[in-house]
């Protein structure tokens, strides 16, 4: 299977101190891998190093065919990234920022009302200056944005932050969704029983490096998926 | 590249309709230095009319700068800087846009400094069309080389203030060529002027096409590495 995401010996310095120091990485297309790790493992680096945000100091990577080193400007119209911060202009409206960061990436917005619908961010609330908004709902608008572009990698930082239980759901069928369609998706998260059921595959990172990996294709569609999880020796918590 | 410098210049006058930043603050504050100076120059109206050009300049110069720095205000929240490079925007349609938008903005103040001049220093316009086309010869120049300095400044903690000291000695010729364009156009300077041709409006579009074009070519690596 293609690769969507590669990356060797990928070191990344900002300031003093190494973001990443050698992380080797592969993720194949239409994979749900999600990263965890405890808070300054690297997590946040290496999806802004998917993508094209942050500099390899060091090493290789590839993104969607795209070298990190050379291409990472013509490599962003195909990455959608949800960071900690929502990236949405509090004057505009929810549906004019939604229409901004489709027609910014180039997408049709023939998905546009679906993606406002399905996150319950119709009637009177799609006329709402985003400012108003509460983080979740801020949320659920960036989410609306890359619905709507539909981009082949999504990123997607702490991705559940914020969101109510009933966004959290249209969150785990929207991942589910597009990696139907063929996307791939990469998530960093601290929350292992709203995050693992989503993925293939759970990788370990500390210190900037990856410590570990592990299927957990089978485990992850059980019932009590994450308790599982936690119990299995040598998995995805590393001390 | 051209959508892209509709798109965002769109969206930054959109914004500005809604939060009306630079029609509540920005504009009252050069109005408030015409006024100002009328008190400082005295009653008289002549010496008034004689500093009226470089009046209007220095007003429209100190505007730009805080139009520039709400500018790039826009993107400093939230995350919105790393939105708008991760759109897959050309930068050369952003720079584009983002000076457009403030080109226009400086254009609405203008008119309204303009009325200040004629009204508060009693100058008298010989010309309305050399004073446009300085006018807007300068503003391109002010607004592109404020949005060049306004990338660089961006990423910075001291951005407020990094960007008068890096913007204003460059923007030096616009006040110069500016205000002796508009001496000739109101009829206070030597010579005949306001054509195309005047040397000093030469000037401005000279400034205004060299900063344009390095904009187009630099803005992208400038937002990566701010």
């Amino acid at each position: 299977m293609a690769l969507a995401v590669l990356l060797r010996t990928a070191v990344c310095v900002t300031g003093r101190f190494p973001a990443l120091a050698g992380v080797d990485l592969a993720v194949a297309q239409g994979e749900v891998v999600v990263l965890e790790g405890p808070n300054g493992a690297g997590k946040t680096s290496v999806l802004r190093v998917c993508a094209g945000l942050l500099a390899l100091s060091s090493g290789q990577g590839t993104v969607l065919g795209y070298d990190l080193r050379r291409d990472a400007a013509a490599l962003r119209r195909r990455v959608g990234m949800l960071g900690h911060g929502s990236a949405l202009y509090d004057d505009l409206t929810v549906v004019e920022n939604v229409r901004f960061g489709a027609r910014a990436a180039g997408a049709e917005l023939s998905n546009l009302e679906g993606a406002l619908d399905r996150l319950e961010l119709g009637g009177r609330v799609r006329r709402t200056p985003v400012g108003r908004l509460s983080a979740g709902q801020r949320r659920r608008v960036a989410l609306a944005v890359l619905l709507t572009r539909r981009p082949e990698l999504w990123l997607l930082d702490e991705p559940h932050a914020g969101l109510d239980a009933g966004a959290r759901t249209t969150l785990g069928e929207i991942v589910a969704e597009v990696v139907a369609e063929g996307a791939t998706v990469l998530l960093a998260s601290h929350e292992p029983e709203v995050s693992w059921p989503l993925a293939d595959r759970v990788v370990s990172l500390v210190g900037g490096r990856v410590i570990g990996a592990r299927d957990v294709r089978r485990v992850s569609r059980r019932a009590g998926a994450s308790d599982e999880l936690r119990a299995v020796p040598g998995g995805v918590h590393v001390a | 590249m051209w959508r892209d410098t509709v798109l965002v210049a769109g969206k930054d006058l959109r914004i500005e309709l809604r939060s009306r930043v630079v029609m509540h603050q920005v504009v009252p504050v050069a109005v408030l230095m015409l006024v100002l100076f009328a008190f400082a120059l005295g009653p008289d109206r002549a010496p008034m009319a004689q500093a009226a050009p470089g009046l209007f300049w220095v007003a429209v110069l100190f505007a730009s700068v805080l139009a520039v720095q709400r500018s790039f205000a826009l993107e400093a929240p939230d995350g919105a800087r790393d939105g708008l490079r991760l759109s897959g925007l050309d930068p050369a349609g952003v720079f584009l846009g983002k000076t457009a938008a403030v080109a226009l903005q400086l254009v609405v103040l203008e008119v309204v400094l303009t009325a200040g001049v004629v009204v508060l220093y009693g100058s008298h316009v010989r010309s309305y069309g050399s004073i446009v086309v300085a006018a807007l010869a300068g503003t391109a120049g002010l607004a592109a080389a404020g949005t060049l300095y306004g990338a660089l400044a961006a990423g910075l903690r001291v951005r407020e203030t990094l960007l008068p000291f890096l913007f204003l000695p460059v923007a030096a010729p616009v006040l110069l060529a500016g205000t002796r364009a508009w001496q000739a156009a109101l009829g206070l300077g030597a010579g005949n002027v306001g054509s195309a041709g005047d040397p000093w409006v030469r000037l401005l579009l000279v400034f205004a096409a060299v900063y344009l074009a390095l904009g187009v070519v630099i803005f992208g690596p400038l937002q990566e590495a701010s």
